[in-house]
């Protein structure tokens, strides 16, 4: 797949700003000809300006053809005004946005010391995106969860075993509001180095007790199956240390829970797989060898596995595993003594957001076991095309008759910090969507765990539940009857949602049901609903869904949107996505390859957004706009100057000032605002979450803000020209009688110019580094000591800035007065805005500002 | 959890890591009520009393300004002005007189004063050349004098339109039937004198075209001391402008009536510019321009009134607290 190039809304927007303002330049250059070829024309005949001699005139003022004159004369328009244009903007947000995504690889706070990763800004076109992500979707597993698995409880024969609590419990027993006493479980004997993958703690059976537990033989026979029943490949590394390779970190965890219960597997061939195991009548530690007959693999259409092997007693064993439903359809009778109890467990652990299996087991006759294996090994041989499907069916056939033993919970654990990480991106009115593939009592589980759902929440269900997928697609009555009862859950849910405004909403929907709710016909009301609800967890959803869900809530909601995910079956989802971030976690690099700005652990979304988003936001936009301003303030002066010289094109100020407006005195200061500005620390920006809502409503970008910037551009430019001419020019502009002529009103226009848009910078950021002093006052200084050298080169190079400033203005008090004058007019307006406006009509960041302790 | 908590632990306190940590000490200027007003109240304070030096330094000076281009046309000759200035064999002599308003200290500056008359017209502004001004005859970069770069083939010194319509009007004063002196030296811009106008360029085939432009030079002066040429080519910023003619270096008494015998030779009214005689006294301010003082005062005053308004809506106007109850800290 081509990965889709990303352009922010904010570099679209400045498109459409640049067309504004080429209009501007268009009109601007078109009102000058105009006027400049009603000028020139009266120059013909006897009563023109003769001193310009129209009489042996060029093309350019020829007074016999005014229309050419003007025609070409809008040609030099449109380069003289061409500064409205800011083209160095372009250059200048590359630049700070290639630093931009330096400091987030620079930042020590999203570094992960486990893995030795830090962020990593892997396009550097969409940082001030960040700072407007409207909804977020996440997978689940790997993006919320470590993808670790951990053996926390289990049920053996009806009786439950693991005493310490899933951080799903806490979270729901803080949501039922009790107190917790975290210590309570925990045996204070049993506390010793955790052990990867192991999370179980129980006395009665840590530490041999389990010999003295009514069941023990149960039990026994329980961990055997979860010491034998696997694939997983033993690696001893140090003397007395086991790893395990396996297939999936669930079966690993099963493996080292044998282990550490006293099942030890350490040793596999092809026919064998050794146990070191406690001789309960002996009480010593032997090795036994249990002889692998078969292994019947897993899939995810048998949902099980079983082996097939026979134990040192010479007694034949099928041992099996598998999903609760599948498991209990094929016990037998006298194997369900437990199945009460069993489902019972079953249903409390899926509550408690952990992830169950059955185990079972059987004892099979020799007979049977020959008779069984004849057929399954001629299906193995064969060799036609459904070979599969005739292997399953003869598993099918010796996995039945079973005895139940049990069922194991197993945890994927949280990753650190996620539930405060989703509090802050909630409160910072983020839309958080999860797609997972759980059902729906895990999913809403792990969404209090995860802080996703929270108290005081109300949910709202869209939920199919009967018809089957395959039934719904082969029968159109099934569809139409399944389409009505989605639309009505919809309409519930809005009417529920418009009604009570001040609470908020948690949407649960399952994948049947997203179906249709992304139908043409629903789709709009659904984005309605779901746009209202702080949370939506899409449960039983596919992988593949991930992307659809992801096109559909960018389009409808045209806000942006950020996709998070760590697996390959999520680079759909981080393609379409606004933004995809990448999780560079334990399920390889493939979504991180893809994505935007990987990191290492969710958590770091927090700061990812809300403080560089946040930043980088505010930078870009403030960037943007005060270019405008100052490329605006600047074209206009030119523009004023032409009413005063009949629009002949002269441009105000010397070549060289001209040239140099955009690349020395006004490029670092914007560039500082650009990689440094900062309203708030980051300290400030994680406390007070809401200052990211300025981002998501885009308040530093609507068009009435960049309007009013460059109103207050051509303000400036009113000010600084008639207050400059009308201060200067005219009577004597020193005390030895002198006059202002053309260069010195230029040099004094332009000092005022290159003065006021610097100041009007320090004035609009909130934060002075020495690089802010350095770049801002440096400038100022730089056009000074630039008029001092300038000036000191040969008349013929410097032409009108020879020793202009040195001999003409600096001696001269009113040069100094008028430049005070001019610099402080020009930024009261806007300062008087900002002071009535930070008092009276605060934005976020105002009043978080200036009640700042 | 700080930024700083997860920083390690080791470089959190150098320069570098500061810097890249993006957490560089730095002030954060916060626009409180109390800075807004301390600062309009200071800028109030400020400008108004520079504001009102600067009216004073305006009001000590004494200018007359006396237009003369229609009163030096005879009255026959009004309807058609144009042909009357172009007439060689009318003589162009007019006086004008005036009383002095109020004591005049020397030096008394003479200007020329020009209005609607566009010396910042682009195709004005180029036509000249500045190596030809400094260097003379060797050089041959007089293209950009168009189109009075050639006179019968020969190159013209000073070339260029601005040279060409020198201003020729002469002035000379008398006061109680004795001629004042006007001093008409250093009436250009040293830089000028020494670094533009070479002292060995003469001036050359000049006005000696069909067309006759503005005045004429002496060939033997260099350019350098042609000061009436050197302030004229500093061309003006707006089309109403002064130019430097002298200084009177004798006071002028209250009443002293002043006697000025003009040559009115030079041409605005094909155009309709005018034309102004000027004597005005400097302050240390320079000449009299009322629009500074009272600029520097209306933006203090402003300020003031800004800072009033602000303090009384600050203290009638509470918070408005419910606007931020959804803020963390409520």
């Amino acid at each position: 797949m081509d990965p889709p190039s990303k352009r922010t809304r904010i570099e679209r927007r400045m498109d459409r700003i640049i067309y504004v303002l080429f209009s501007a330049l268009i009109l601007v250059s078109f009102v000058g000809s105009l006027l400049f070829g009603i000028e020139t024309k009266k120059d013909g005949g006897d009563y023109g300006r003769w001193y310009l001699r129209p009489d042996i005139t060029t093309v350019f003022f020829d007074p016999r053809r005014p229309s050419v004159a003007a025609f070409l004369h809008f040609l030099t328009g449109l380069m003289l005004y061409g500064y409205l244009i800011p083209i160095s903007l372009y250059v200048s947000i590359e630049i700070c946005k290639v630093l931009q995504s330096i400091f987030i690889n620079q930042d020590q706070a999203m570094y992960d010391e486990e893995t030795k990763r830090s962020a990593h800004a892997r396009t550097s076109n969409l940082n001030e995106e960040l700072g407007q992500v409207c909804t977020i979707l996440s997978d689940k597993t790997g993006t919320l969860t470590c993808n670790s698995m951990e053996f926390v409880k289990c049920s053996i024969a009806g009786t439950a075993y693991g005493r310490g609590m899933t951080e799903v419990e806490i979270a729901l027993a803080r949501k039922r509001g009790e107190t917790l006493d975290e210590q309570r479980d925990i045996d204070t004997v049993e506390s010793r180095e955790p052990v990867k993958g192991f999370n179980f703690r129980d006395g009665r059976i840590m530490n041999r007790k389990w010999v003295n537990e009514p069941n023990r033989d149960y039990i026994e026979k329980f961990f055997r199956v979860l010491a034998l029943c696997h694939t997983a490949v033993p690696e001893v590394l140090d003397p007395g240390k086991i790893f395990y390779e396996a297939e999936s970190p669930d079966e690993a965890a099963f493996v080292i829970a044998a282990r550490e219960v006293g099942f030890q597997f350490f040793k596999r061939n092809q026919t064998s797989i050794q146990l070191r195991e406690l001789d309960r009548s002996s009480g010593e530690i032997v090795d036994r060898v249990y002889e692998l007959l078969h292994v019947l693999e897993f899939s995810s259409a048998r949902r099980r596995m079983s082996v097939i092997v026979r134990n040192p007693e010479r007694q034949l064993l099928l041992l099996a595993k598998g999903a609760d439903s599948v498991i209990f359809e094929r016990l037998s009778e006298e194997g369900r003594m437990f199945e009460a109890e069993t489902k019972e467990h079953i249903e409390r652990y899926s509550e408690a957001g952990l992830r169950t299996l059955a185990v079972a087991y059987r004892e099979l006759d020799d007979d049977e076991y020959k008779r069984w294996e004849q057929e399954y090994v001629k299906a193995k041989t064969s060799v036609s095309a459904d070979r599969d499907d005739l292997l399953d069916e003869k598993a099918d056939m010796i996995e039945r008759d079973l005895i139940l033993l049990g069922a194991t919970a197993i945890e994927d654990k949280l990753q650190k910090g996620v539930p405060d990480c989703i509090d802050k991106l909630a409160q910072a009115g983020i839309h958080i969507w999860v797609l997972t593939g759980d059902k729906k009592g895990t999913a809403i589980n792990i969404g209090y765990a995860c802080s996703l759902l929270r108290h005081g929440m109300k949910e709202i269900l869209v939920m199919l539940e009967k018809p089957g997928i395959e039934a719904i697609e082969r029968d159109k009555e099934e569809f139409a009857k399944a389409y009505k009862i989605v639309e009505k859950q919809i309409d519930e849910g809005i009417s529920q949602v418009t009604g009570e405004s001040n609470t908020q909403f948690g949407l649960i929907i399952d994948g049947k049901s997203l179906i249709f709710a992304l139908d043409k016909n629903l789709i709009i009301r659904f984005m309605e609903l779901a746009m209202k609800c702080a949370t939506v967890i899409c449960c039983r959803s596919s992988p593949k869904q991930k992307a659809i869900v992801t096109r559909w809530v960018k389009s409808k909601t045209g806000r942006t949107t950020l996709a998070i995910g760590d697996g390959a079956n999520d680079v759909g989802m981080i393609q379409e996505a606004d933004i995809g971030v990448g999780i560079t976690g334990v399920e390889g690099m493939q979504a991180a390859m893809s994505s935007d700005f990987s990191i290492a652990q969710f958590h770091f979304l927090e700061r990812l957004l809300l403080v560089h988003g946040h930043w980088c936001y505010r930078r870009i936009t403030m960037m943007i706009c005060y270019f405008f301003y100052k490329n605006i303030t600047f074209g206009f002066t030119l523009f004023w100057f032409e009413a005063y010289s009949s629009f002949s094109a002269q441009p105000a100020y010397n070549d060289w000032y001209m040239s140099s407006y955009n690349v020395l005195f006004t490029s670092l200061p914007v560039i500082a605002l650009g990689v440094f500005e900062q309203d708030f620390s980051a300290r400030h920006c994680l406390k007070y979450p809401s200052l990211y809502k300025e981002g998501i409503d885009n308040v530093l970008f609507r068009w009435i803000h960049i309007l009013g910037w460059m109103f207050n551009g051509v303000l400036s430019s009113v000010i600084i020209f008639f207050l400059t001419t009308n201060s200067i020019t005219g009577q004597a502009f020193r005390k030895d009688g002198q006059v202002a002529d053309y260069s010195i009103l230029g040099l004094t226009m332009y000092t005022c110019v290159v003065l006021a848009v610097n100041c009007q910078m320090a004035l609009s950021i909130n934060y002075f580094t020495w690089i802010q002093h350095l770049f801002i006052w440096g400038s100022i200084t730089l056009w000074f000591k630039f008029l001092l050298v300038y000036g000191s080169i040969p008349p013929t190079l410097s032409t009108t800035a020879y020793k202009v400033f040195i001999e003409a203005c600096a001696p001269s008090i009113r040069y100094w007065l008028t430049i005070i004058l001019v610099v402080i007019a020009t930024l009261l307006p806007l300062f008087s805005y900002r002071a009535f406006q930070t008092r009276f009509q605060p934005m976020v960041h105002d009043s978080i500002q200036t009640r700042r302790p | 959890m700080t930024d700083t908590d997860r920083g390690t632990q080791r470089d959190r306190h150098s320069a570098f890591s500061l810097f890249t940590q993006q957490s560089l000490p730095a002030c954060k200027p916060v626009l409180t009520p109390e800075w807004v007003i301390m600062t309009f109240l200071f800028i109030g304070f400020i400008f108004i009393p520079v504001g009102l030096v600067t009216l004073r330094a305006s009001h000590s000076v004494v200018e007359i300004v006396e237009r003369y281009d229609i009163g030096c046309v005879p009255e026959p000759f009004r309807i058609d002005k144009v042909s009357y200035i172009q007439d060689d064999s009318i003589p162009k002599n007019c006086s004008l007189s005036f009383k002095v308003p109020k004591y005049m200290k020397a030096p008394i500056y003479i200007y020329y004063q020009l209005d609607n008359y566009y010396q910042n017209h682009r195709r004005y502004v180029k036509s000249r050349s500045d190596k030809q001004l400094l260097h003379g005859q060797n050089e041959h970069g007089i293209s950009s004098c168009q189109p009075v770069e050639v006179n019968n083939d020969r190159p013209i010194i000073p070339c260029g339109l601005i040279a060409w319509s020198l201003f020729n009007d002469t002035f000379t004063f008398i006061r109680n039937r004795a001629e004042l002196k006007v001093n008409r030296k250093n009436i250009a811009w040293k830089s000028d004198r020494g670094h533009k106008f070479g002292k060995n360029v003469y001036p050359f085939n000049f006005q000696n075209g069909t067309l006759i432009g503005g005045g004429k030079l002496n060939p033997t002066i260099p350019l350098s001391d042609q000061e009436d040429l050197i302030v004229w080519m500093r061309t003006s910023a707006l089309p109403s402008f002064r130019k430097l003619y002298g200084r009177i270096e004798k006071d002028l008494d209250v009443d002293d009536v002043v006697v000025v015998h003009l040559m009115n030779n030079y041409n605005t009214y094909s155009f309709g510019g005018k034309k102004k005689l000027v004597l005005s006294t400097t302050s240390w301010l320079g000449g009299k321009n009322d629009f500074l003082g009272l600029a520097y005062v209306f933006i203090g005053s402003s300020s003031v009134t800004i800072a009033v308004v602000f303090t009384l809506l600050h203290l009638l106007s509470p918070r408005h607290y419910e606007d931020t109850s959804y803020l963390p800290w409520n």
